[in-house]
């Protein structure tokens, strides 16, 4: 990358504090989509000159895929690590890559001795744009294209967050078309409660490929979701149906870099 | 006054009756664990007159909601009418209300009766979208003989009861017209007098049919009570608190288990000095080990289906349908209950609600979207009943699916739930 990524290692050395902590999440710092991701989530951040570190190799694991698979010792294991970290260099607000972790420091660490205000990069992207820090002008035009929005659960009915990454298409001028099954309707990709580390039970399809039905229905260009487990399960589906000619699965954070040309 | 006499004791044994299955599906609930729900009583309230009293959650399925809607209303507006029905079984008058009330009864009446001609047709359109239309909803794997039945008998009771109300008052109507006897004139009926041509016209047969009728209908009502505690028409009265005990936090909120935040405090730090805990298991093996909210949700669920229909692991033909959970809850209970009534309190048979009832395969399947508790009109989780199965299936039996095992284990040795060491968590950096 073009500019370093600070650490919040370096930044305790130096005695500073950040605004915000990004949160990368396993995905974000291993999966090489959502790595990618991960890096345009980070010149967002440049761009608007947040001030910001990662917890780079001290960052674990939220815990999110041991507690839905019903392991809690490791859950609590995890959690308690992390806010040990987190407490530590006396962190105060959070921006996650991924609705799971943002969900589970959101919601599950505050019982356990760690809260901060968390919000998902989603939510980061709506407010920059609010405060007028953040357009979509210098790059990408994405004028006329249809884009439709695929609501990841643990963002849209898990915390209610339907209006952020839809807020952040709309200033794209483009055509924003909801599928059928959107919102606190949403069908989920199939990858949530530890379904991505497992085979699917029996049955007689896919549940990607359930999803595409209605995004194909849509007849969108470019399915945009914010969660890198939805990313790879979209980017599947859209395998399985042959339809990679035709339609595109983008991050958020990735259609605001391309459209603000970083 | 020997009419009288009968009315009283019929009413005083379907009380009674009534009262002690009541009883009994409470003592059922608190076979559960303790579970608090006493917080934010405001929004409790508020919430129970959002979503259980203005049914809020059914909108999502028009056609339904609207029918379901009519019922609703009649059942609770016409009760207003079983109210004078009692007066007078008890004490021999007949419609008490209509003099003290004068004209606005006659308005009433007729409200009644438009209502109870809303609800006899909804009740035929619904027994049409299952019995006729068969719904795939109303006709999936687990409604099997005694739901589709107990569906039915709802509706054709509603029927009856329905018919009855507006024969008798046709007959009423009739009688009041020839200036019989105490059949004075109360106001108009406007749809029991479409009824009305249709019955003979002499008095005595007329009578016949009115006494006929009204000691069918609430006897059929008391009778229809009496019924509700073995049915999934429980939910007219459940609902309520039910959806007053509601989980308040986002949904994506999984309880963080008390038991073993001790055990990895003590395990992390040596000088951390638990609370004593009772020995209980981790998760949930039988209905015994779950909260008493997760069986009044058992109790509350009316197998609509929503929840199952939504479920993306229902939909691609996996054998999970949220359901399925719930009514496997109750069934379990309610055997676990005339367990108790039969042999004891100490009493166990060999079966438990993992295995005997809900199989391993259902509990994998789910991909915890939440789509089923977004979808239950009442607020019924059945994510939460599969998360602590799932519990003592990994913690209490260790017999995860072998990936997930591998999952936990690169979590715990590395920190991800893949094989990536956690000192190349900064490497995404480097690239481009």
């Amino acid at each position: 990358m073009e500019q370093t990524i600070p650490t919040m290692a370096q930044m305790a050395a130096e005695g500073k504090e950040p605004e915000i902590l990004f949160w990368v999440g396993c995905a974000g710092s291993f999966d090489e989509r959502a790595q990618k991701i991960t890096r345009d989530i980070c010149k967002i951040l440049h761009h608007v000159g947040m001030s910001y570190a990662v917890l780079g190799t001290e960052e674990s694991c939220t815990g999110d895929p041991a507690k839905r698979a019903g392991n809690e010792f490791l859950f609590q294991m995890q959690a308690m690590v992390n806010i040990e970290v987190l407490n530590g260099y006396n962190i105060k607000k959070i921006v996650t890559g991924c609705p799971h972790c943002f969900n589970t420091i959101r919601n599950e660490y505050p019982g356990l001795g760690g809260t901060y205000d968390v919000i998902h990069h989603t939510q980061l992207i709506q407010s920059l744009i609010d405060e007028g820090k953040l357009k979509a002008e210098g790059g990408e035009s994405f004028k006329g294209r249809k884009i439709t929005f695929h609501d990841p659960c643990y963002l849209g009915r898990a915390n209610n967050v339907y209006e952020a990454p839809r807020a952040a298409l709309e200033i794209l001028d483009t055509e924003l078309v909801e599928m059928k099954r959107c919102k606190s309707n949403g069908l989920c990709c199939g990858a949530g409660g530890a379904q991505m580390f497992k085979e699917p039970e029996p049955g007689k399809k896919e549940i990607n490929d359930e999803r595409m039905l209605d995004v194909i229905q849509t007849g969108a260009s470019i399915i945009a979701s914010g969660c890198p487990f939805c990313m790879t399960m979209l980017t599947d589906g859209v395998k399985h149906m042959e339809k990679e000619q035709e339609i595109m699965v983008m991050d958020i954070a990735e259609i605001t870099v391309r459209a603000n040309g970083l | 006054m020997v009419g009288q006499v009968i009315f009283i004791i019929i009413l005083l044994g379907a009380a009674y009756l009534f009262g002690r299955n009541v009883a009994k599906v409470r003592r059922n609930i608190l076979l559960g664990r303790d579970t608090d729900r006493s917080d934010r009583p405001a929004g409790r309230w508020a919430i129970m007159a959002k979503v259980a009293l203005g049914q809020t959650k059914m909108v999502k399925r028009p056609t339904a909601a609207v029918m379901h809607f009519f019922i609703y209303v009649g059942f609770v507006i016409i009760n207003l009418e079983v109210l004078e029905i009692m007066i007078d079984g008890i004490f021999g008058s007949h419609r008490i209300f209509s003099k003290p009330l004068g004209s606005l009864y006659g308005l009433l009446i007729g409200g009644f009766e438009v209502l109870a001609l809303l609800v006899l047709v909804s009740c035929v359109v619904f027994m049409a979208r299952r019995n006729i239309l068969k719904l795939k909803r109303f006709t999936s794997a687990e409604m099997t003989t005694w739901p589709k039945s107990d569906a039915n008998y709802i509706l054709v009771i509603e029927i009856l009861l329905m018919t009855a109300f507006l024969t008798m008052n046709a007959a009423d109507y009739k009688l009041q017209l020839l200036h019989f006897g105490h059949y004075a004139t109360a106001g108009s009926f406007p749809v029991s007098d479409m009824i009305a041509p249709l019955l003979p016209s002499g008095a005595g047969a007329l009578v016949a049919i009115e006494r006929g009728c009204w000691w069918f209908h609430i006897i059929g009502i008391l009778a229809f009570l009496n019924y509700l505690p073995y049915s999934k028409h429980f939910h007219i009265l459940l609902a309520f608190p039910n959806v007053y005990y509601s989980n308040l936090q986002p949904k994506g909120e999984f309880s963080n288990m008390a038991s073993v935040t001790n055990e990895v405090k003590a395990m992390l730090d040596p000088s951390f000095v638990p609370e004593p805990a009772g020995v209980s298991l981790f998760g949930a093996k039988d209905v015994t080990d779950l909260t008493w909210k997760n069986l009044m949700e058992a109790y509350t669920c009316t197998e609509c289906g929503r929840c199952t229909s939504v479920c993306p692991a229902n939909i691609t033909g996996k054998l999970l349908s949220p359901r399925k959970i719930m009514m496997d809850t109750r069934d379990r209970l309610v055997e676990v209950g005339n367990n108790i009534d039969k042999h004891g309190k100490d009493y166990t048979d060999d079966k438990t609600l993992l295995d005997n009832y809900i199989t391993r395969e259902e509990l994998w399947a789910c991909t915890t979207c939440n789509a089923c508790v977004e979808a239950c009109p009442v607020n019924i989780n059945p994510l939460e009943i599969i998360t602590e199965m799932r519990r003592y299936v990994v913690m209490e039996e260790s017999q995860a699916p072998a990936s997930l095992n591998n999952m936990f284990g690169n979590m715990e040795n590395n920190g991800a739930p893949w094989k990536y060491s956690q000192a190349d968590r900064l490497n995404w950096a480097e690239k481009e």
